[in-house]
């Protein structure tokens, strides 16, 4: 037992280690050298490295509903593009007279489609502060409705998994309509600023990064110290055996609701740190597919390990990025092949490997 | 079905009922009246009736089928009968609570196949069950306090689990696993013991100390025990209740009980 707790914790340690020189020496090295120095990231690489770490986010925020709960999220994707809206929308009413048609009232895609008035829904996201509550309040309600529905009719396991898609299919497909308002197939994009910050800027670009790193940290400290309450406890023993916690007394709709909601605003603000790193927001986010790759990450990297969810992100976006300029053809036929190589022989996913290396050499 | 009508012997004064308060100043602590269950057609339980004296231990045996798992299922709030009432004491209709509320209320379970939890140390498992508020938020700023602490290591010695408390339930062996579960039953300070096979898998040794263990905690706890072996039940029972195709056969001593015709026919199929 000790050994187990200590390589774990040596372990988490390092990918901290990595974290923090991702978060604070690239952002650093950007301003102490000049752009032909070879200490210089570009910002391509910089905004790619911010990505990563907004999809860790994800992957962390999904590790704690599936690895920790055992709650078999095909959805989560869905928390993660409504994060990202609510950030899009802030972001489109920052443009201002700067698009096409050059409407300070209302953004491009709303006078194309002739609308007079901004809806009502999109009143205050002109506001950063009302914006970044939105963030976390819409994924988090939309989470709430449906796992209050979902936990207390008791829909578990497959059925559950299926009904989760079938959300972000749902509003994949309402997100794509011109008359939801959200700017339909093309989404939102044509960023300029955020906070009055020039969004193309390498130093606005490195704060990004350096503020995606941050908020990792912190939420894996977060998470970390939950696991470790009795609430983390009783959430395992809801994924181990669910009727034995209930019959010890608790309310286990609850553990899992909260859980849940928790781990979908992690998710928005993940979504909302992604979009102006990456410039556009559209619906392909709510795809299925998006979702599914999501617990590809957290099964390779090691799902019950908060870290492992970080490295299996990291790793599989990074040979995403690699193997698609390539191959492009083949991406998905190798994260295919590595998430069924992973789930049958590394079921504790590559950090598993590592600690059982780890425990042998110290046994 | 109105809840127990008071005898007029009793005086007004004791009439006071209290809320949440099980009540068994008249003997039973389970009481179930003409409780029927049924499965797509099949009657597990068939107007079955049953009282549970408080203190009791009480052995429940028959044959497979014979609706002892449907009986604990219908008590603890797994599965809600068509018809029929049980009332927890004198006051508190089972019928109208899910299982969290029932288990809190002090009537607590060890299943048929030992549920622990593996990935949790047999102290941690301890600590889950421990009466406490169970809500989300007390949950999450949850800390054991010294006394608790001992509670928890004098249950782990009851147990025999006193070296292990340690080691993570899932390397326990099947009977350990057995004794860890009715640990977290104590643990929960229940006034109603369910106990659902409890020494399946277990030594000869081990099958002793669980008849010990039952026996000493009779009295203050009332120890219902559903078991296939008729030593064991026996070796602790005054009363057994015999169960057949969801009703109550007949009750009684062990000695009248097996010399019951009924009872002979249906376990030899004669």
């Amino acid at each position: 037992m000790e050994i187990i707790k200590l390589s774990k914790d040596k372990t988490s340690f390092v990918v901290l280690g990595l974290l923090a020189v991702i978060t604070f020496v690239i952002p650093l090295c950007n301003v102490f050298f000049s752009a032909d120095s070879v200490f210089h990231f570009s910002a391509y690489s910089v905004s790619v490295l911010g990505k990563y770490l907004t999809f860790a986010l994800l992957g962390l925020s999904l590790d704690l509903v599936w690895g920790y709960c055992g709650i078999l999220a095909l959805g989560h994707g869905a928390f993660f593009a409504l994060g990202g809206y609510a950030m899009g929308m802030y972001l489109m009413r920052q443009i201002g007279t700067r698009g096409v048609y050059g409407n300070a009232n209302l953004p491009d895609f709303m006078v194309f489609l002739n609308w007079k008035e901004l809806p009502w829904y999109w009143l205050g996201f002109d506001h950063f502060g009302f914006a970044m509550l939105m963030v976390i309040v819409v994924p988090g309600t939309l989470a709430f409705v449906f796992g209050y529905l979902a936990f207390r009719s008791r829909v578990t396991g497959v059925y559950l998994s299926i009904i989760t898609q079938a959300l972000t299919y749902a509003l994949m497909l309402a997100f794509f309509r011109n008359e939801m308002g959200f700017g339909g197939n093309n989404g939102l994009t044509d960023f300029k600023e955020i906070l009055g910050f020039n969004l193309q800027s390498e130093n606005v670009r490195s704060m990004l990064l350096m503020l995606s790193g941050i908020t990792l940290m912190g939420t894996f400290f977060v998470c970390r110290w939950l696991v470790n309450t009795k609430l983390g406890r009783v959430v395992t023993a809801i994924r181990d055996q669910e009727s034995r916690v209930r019959f010890l007394g608790y309310r286990v709709e609850m553990f899992k609701l909260w859980v849940f909601v928790f781990a979908a605003m992690i998710a928005g603000i993940a979504g909302a740190l992604y979009v102006p790193q990456v410039g556009i927001i559209n619906p392909s986010e709510f795809s299925p597919l998006n979702s599914l790759e999501i617990v590809v990450w957290v099964a390779i990297g090691g799902r019950n390990t908060l870290y492992g969810a970080i490295i299996g992100a990291v790793l599989v976006n990074f040979s995403k990025t690699v193997l698609t300029g390539l191959m492009p053809e083949l991406w998905l036929f190798t994260l295919g092949a590595a998430f069924v190589v992973v789930t049958v022989f590394l079921p504790d996913g590559l950090v598993g490997l590592l600690r059982h290396r780890l425990e042998e050499q110290q046994a | 079905m109105s809840p127990q009508p008071i005898p007029h012997e009793i005086p007004m004064t004791d009439h006071l009922l209290h809320e949440g308060v099980v009540d068994t100043r008249h003997g039973p602590i389970l009481y179930l009246d003409e409780v029927s269950v049924n499965f797509d057609g099949f009657r597990a339980l068939n107007h079955l009736s049953l009282v549970i004296d408080a203190g009791e231990l009480r052995c429940l045996i028959g044959p497979n089928g014979a609706g002892k798992t449907t009986l604990m299922d219908v008590i603890t709030g797994k599965t809600r009968p068509d018809s029929g009432t049980v009332f927890f004491g004198q006051t508190i209709d089972l019928l109208k609570m899910n299982e969290p509320a029932i288990a809190q209320a002090g009537i607590c379970r060890k299943f048929q196949k030992p549920s622990v939890f593996d990935a949790l140390t047999v102290f941690e498992n301890l600590a889950l069950a421990l009466k406490a508020n169970k809500g989300a938020w007390s949950t999450l700023f949850y800390r054991l306090k010294g006394e608790q602490r001992e509670r928890i290591h004098h249950i782990t010695e009851m147990i025999g689990l006193k070296t292990r408390y340690q080691h993570r339930a899932g390397i326990l062996s099947h009977g350990q696993k057995q004794w860890l579960e009715i640990g977290m039953l104590l643990m929960q300070e229940p006034k109603v013991m369910l106990v659902d096979e409890p020494i399946a898998g277990m030594t000869h040794q081990e099958i002793e100390r669980t008849a010990e263990l039952l026996v000493s905690l009779q009295g203050e706890h009332s120890i219902v025990v559903v078991e296939h072996d008729m030593d064991f039940v026996r070796s602790i029972a005054s009363k057994v209740t015999v169960l057949h195709e969801g009703a109550v056969l007949t009750e009684g001593t062990m000695n009248e009980v097996q010399n019951d015709p009924r009872v002979i026919q249906v376990y030899l199929g004669g």
